[in-house]
């Protein structure tokens, strides 16, 4: 059900986009849309990252992962549990760029009935650094559409991107590789009962969307040709802040990718796509374990009700004096 | 015939029937099941008053009616608006989820359970979706399509029933690629449902006693003499040394604090006198407590608030008496209290000085704020020093393997320290397999206050996992002995290995250590803590040249 809603909406997105190419529609939505999308995204972005920064962070509460650092002769594991600044900032580093944590998964299986075996199931980590770093490398080559001349490391990575001079224009090791991975990240959705159980429109939109634009992308370089000479002109113009009327030679195709990557744009501060930025702010990963050496404040602590020892001894003493324990007061 | 409440009503093939495929309704349409076995009864009116908790009244978990407030609703959204402004994780937590499922079978409840509402992903949706539906926009339009639902007396049902299904253990976030930790939802759904006065009544009750004296099993302090002097006799008669009993001394250089279930309960008593027994050997300088006589807190079962409140008591108590610094005792979820908000909530204790061993003269400076150490960070100092005589032969008739108790793995770290001490004091350790032990442990299933008789179906489900981590070591080593450093653990590994690894005891690891301690003035050693036959090779031999060549390997 999510997933059909779910295709029918990005489809739909999809066929409203091509209507950039209706004469007179092009600034709407060559010019405006991507603005807007653009400031929706940054605007959003910020506002829900400032709106996490300044919730506090009352007590410090790191997963440790690793050996603790405590007596100097046994070794800790600095990167699975910090000690210090530097080591969570090291923790990060490898969540964020290779998905550390993500890397540990495993399948718990029952076999013969009454055993518990566990494996390695690297799949998924594999299936989301393979769209991960896709995604960023398509990004970084888009770059070319908008800058002239042409940075000298985007055209290194487009070179080492199309290594494998498969078809003409060149197919892009990364664009393939992206494709595969989000139909994998979606089948492995579908196929599994429990994850089909708790997934949500919310779940398979960006999905959908993401192959979307993924596939409009591609069909754009390699199927439905359009003028890139225009493409680009229109992209210089909206990077350099002087867009410039589109020409009617761009295809509708090119619109309905563009129309897209704006949905997808506008969608993302608004979603779960904002793990990319919460995972910075993750108390449990991004704080060091040194809770006994440093002391953490919490900034809205208040007194509590406590039960002081005067009222303890007041109410037993009696019973503390004939068990021969000593008091306070006599 | 057997009750719900007893190990005998459930049958290996029954409860390892497990379907781990979810249901035809989806789960907002899925009414939560309340049979008896797999819920724990609230808590009772008197507690609550102790504690000045709202909506005291009796009621039980199989009405109709819980009694709950006429302002309910709005009392549960002002809480989440509370403390959605007041954790960033909690906030970040209901936002970034990206279910990828990475967490649904680390749960040792959806292992051994199969119930869907118990993988990680969907019991914080069980909160999610009324946060998606009353705080955020699109749920606010969108409603359902959005993942948003209404929130009614069956959500809270619902809410009551699987946040009361959660050890708090902390496993599910090792492998969450954004570190979302279910014990932190588990403990702000907690909190909310405490703003209707529902709690359940072998977490509450423990923790109105430990407000009032100081430890969960309400034991007045001549209560605890007799106890505790009981626990003289006992080790003289297995070791013909009598020690002493230092409680309440002020001036005492080391307040030592650990869980009451080590004062009462079998096995934890033998880790209790142990640790008497290496105190006085090594004449350590220390005192026990009785206002401070409990380090574990069901506070943290309950609210941020109750822990506070319980753990006051530890700092006051070390100033009252006027120590140096304070020694922890083997306890789980104390040792989460005690490293990660002991110093925040009730610090900062400036009276106190760094935790410095007299034996060694270490000087533990990772405890230089809190002035609190593990004692398995000060045995392992000892031993590292030669400070103890051990003689690890004397326990070759155990075969022991170690579980690593949940908050010590995932909240400290203290992995290596209580495995060099074992390693040092047993000749026959083997360790469970990798995917069960340091940061990947599995829980008991009896942790965060589930660890009661009437809640029997999900604590030996939930303890399949490790009971069968355990049969294997079992059929494979010929282990007979499982060590943990946890009095929950003592308390209820009993019942899971009884059940899914009969044969296997449970042990603390400081009783290991006086197992095989030499002490100076023992009478010759035939039994052990538990009364029971040590492993004495050549008995007519002086014990003395016998011992210390094996204890530094």
């Amino acid at each position: 059900m999510n997933i059909v809603v779910s295709l029918v909406i990005v489809s739909g997105l999809f066929l409203l986009g091509l209507a950039g190419a209706v004469p007179g529609m092009g600034w709407v939505f060559g010019v405006a849309i991507p603005y807007l999308a653009l400031a929706l995204f940054a605007g959003g972005l910020i506002y829900r990252v400032l709106n996490w920064a300044r919730i506090p962070v009352p007590f410090r509460i790191p997963t440790t992962c690793g050996q603790q650092k405590a007596l100097p002769w046994i070794k800790s594991q600095s990167l699975e549990n910090p000690h210090n600044a530097l080591a969570a900032i090291g923790r990060m580093a490898l969540e964020v760029l290779l998905f550390r944590s993500l890397l540990r998964n495993t399948k718990s299986q029952l076999i013969d009935g009454d055993r518990l075996a566990y494996a390695s199931s690297p799949w998924l980590w594999i299936g989301a650094m393979a769209m991960h770093w896709s995604f960023l490398i398509i990004l970084i080559r888009h770059v070319r559409l908008m800058t002239n001349p042409v940075p000298s490391c985007v055209r290194f990575l487009e070179q080492a991107d199309g290594f494998f001079e498969v078809w003409l224009p060149v197919v892009y090791a990364t664009s393939v590789i992206f494709l595969a991975a989000l139909a994998y990240l979606l089948l492995r959705r579908l196929a599994s009962p429990q994850l089909r159980y708790i997934s949500l429109l919310a779940d398979y939109f960006p999905l959908l969307l993401l192959l979307g634009i993924g596939i409009s992308g591609f069909c754009l370089r390699h199927l439905v040709k359009t003028d890139v000479t225009a493409v680009k002109q229109l992209a210089t113009g909206l990077a350099g802040l002087a867009p410039t009327a589109p020409a009617d030679s761009i295809s509708p195709w090119f619109y309905g990718h563009l129309f897209l990557v704006c949905v997808l744009l506008a969608y993302f501060p608004f979603s779960k796509l904002t793990h990319m930025a919460g995972v910075f702010l993750s108390p449990t990963r991004n704080l060091a374990n040194s809770n006994r050496m440093v002391r953490h404040v919490n900034p809205w602590d208040y007194p509590v009700k406590v039960h002081p020892y005067e009222e303890y001894e007041d109410e037993l003493r009696d019973k503390m004096k004939a068990a021969g324990l000593p008091v306070d007061k006599q | 015939m057997p009750k719900p409440d007893e190990m005998a009503y459930y049958q290996q093939e029954d409860l390892l029937k497990i379907d781990h495929d979810p249901p035809k309704t989806g789960w907002m349409d899925t009414p939560t099941d309340l049979r008896p076995g797999s819920f724990i009864y609230p808590g009772k009116a008197k507690n609550l008053e102790i504690l000045d908790l709202p909506n005291p009244r009796d009621w039980a978990v199989t009405d109709e009616d819980w009694k709950l407030p006429d302002d309910w609703k709005r009392i549960v959204l002002e809480g989440m608006a509370e403390r959605l402004s007041k954790y960033r994780s909690f906030k970040l937590f209901m936002d970034i989820c990206v279910r990828c499922g990475a967490c649904a079978d680390k749960c040792h409840f959806f292992i051994g359970g199969g119930d869907p509402k118990n993988m990680p992903v969907l019991r914080a949706e069980l909160l999610r979706s009324i946060y998606r539906k009353d705080f955020t926009a699109l749920g606010k339009v969108f409603g359902k399509l959005a993942g948003g639902r209404e929130l009614t007396t069956d959500v809270i049902k619902e809410w009551f029933y699987y946040f009361y299904q959660c050890t708090e253990c902390r496993r599910c976030s090792v492998f969450c690629p954004y570190g979302i930790d279910t014990a932190e939802i588990t403990m702000i759904a907690r909190e909310l449902l405490g703003l209707l006065g529902l709690y359940i009544n072998w977490a509450i009750e423990p923790v109105a006693n430990c407000f009032r004296l100081g430890n969960h099993l309400a034991i007045p302090p001549h209560g605890m003499v007799d106890t505790l002097e009981f626990m003289v006799d006992d080790i003289e008669e297995a070791t013909g040394i009598r020690v002493d009993l230092p409680i309440n001394k002020k001036g005492a250089e080391v307040l030592f604090v650990t869980p009451s279930g080590d004062f009462v309960a079998d096995p934890g008593i033998y880790t209790c006198m142990a640790q008497m027994l290496l105190f006085h050997e090594l004449g350590i300088d220390y005192t026990f407590s009785t206002y401070a006589s409990d380090g574990g807190n069901f506070g943290l079962f309950t609210s941020h608030e109750m822990i506070k409140r319980l753990n006051a008591k530890v700092y006051a108590e070390a100033k009252r008496l006027g120590v140096k610094w304070i020694l922890g005792g083997e306890c789980g979820h104390m040792w989460r209290v005690m490293h990660q908000y002991m110093d925040t909530m009730n610090g900062p204790p400036d009276f106190l000085e760094v935790p410095k061993s007299p034996v060694t003269g270490t000087v533990f400076d990772h405890a230089k704020s809190s002035k609190i150490i593990h004692i398995m960070e000060f045995l392992s100092d000892l031993i590292r020093h030669g400070k103890l005589k051990l003689e690890p032969s004397r326990n070759d008739h155990i075969r022991v393997t170690f579980h690593d108790s949940c908050n010590p793995a995932r909240a400290m770290g203290i992995l290596e320290e209580p495995r060099y001490v074992i390693k040092n004091v047993c000749n026959n350790f083997f360790e469970m397999p990798e995917n069960t032990i340091r940061e990947q442990t599995f829980c008991c299933g009896g942790g965060a206050g589930l660890g009661t008789d009437e809640n029997m179906e999900m604590r030996l489900r939930g303890g399949f996992p490790r009971g069968n981590a355990v049969r294997y070591v079992q059929e494979k080593h010929g282990v007979n002995q499982l060590a943990a450093m946890c009095a929950i653990d003592r308390a209820t590994l009993v019942t899971v290995c009884d059940y899914w690894a009969p044969g296997v005891k449970v042990t603390g690891i400081s009783e290991l250590v006086a197992n095989a301690m030499v002490f100076k003035d023992e009478s010759k050693r035939t039994l052990d803590l538990r009364m029971e036959p040590l492993t004495y090779k050549e008995q007519d031999q002086p014990v003395g040249e016998e011992g210390g060549a094996a204890s530094d390997e």
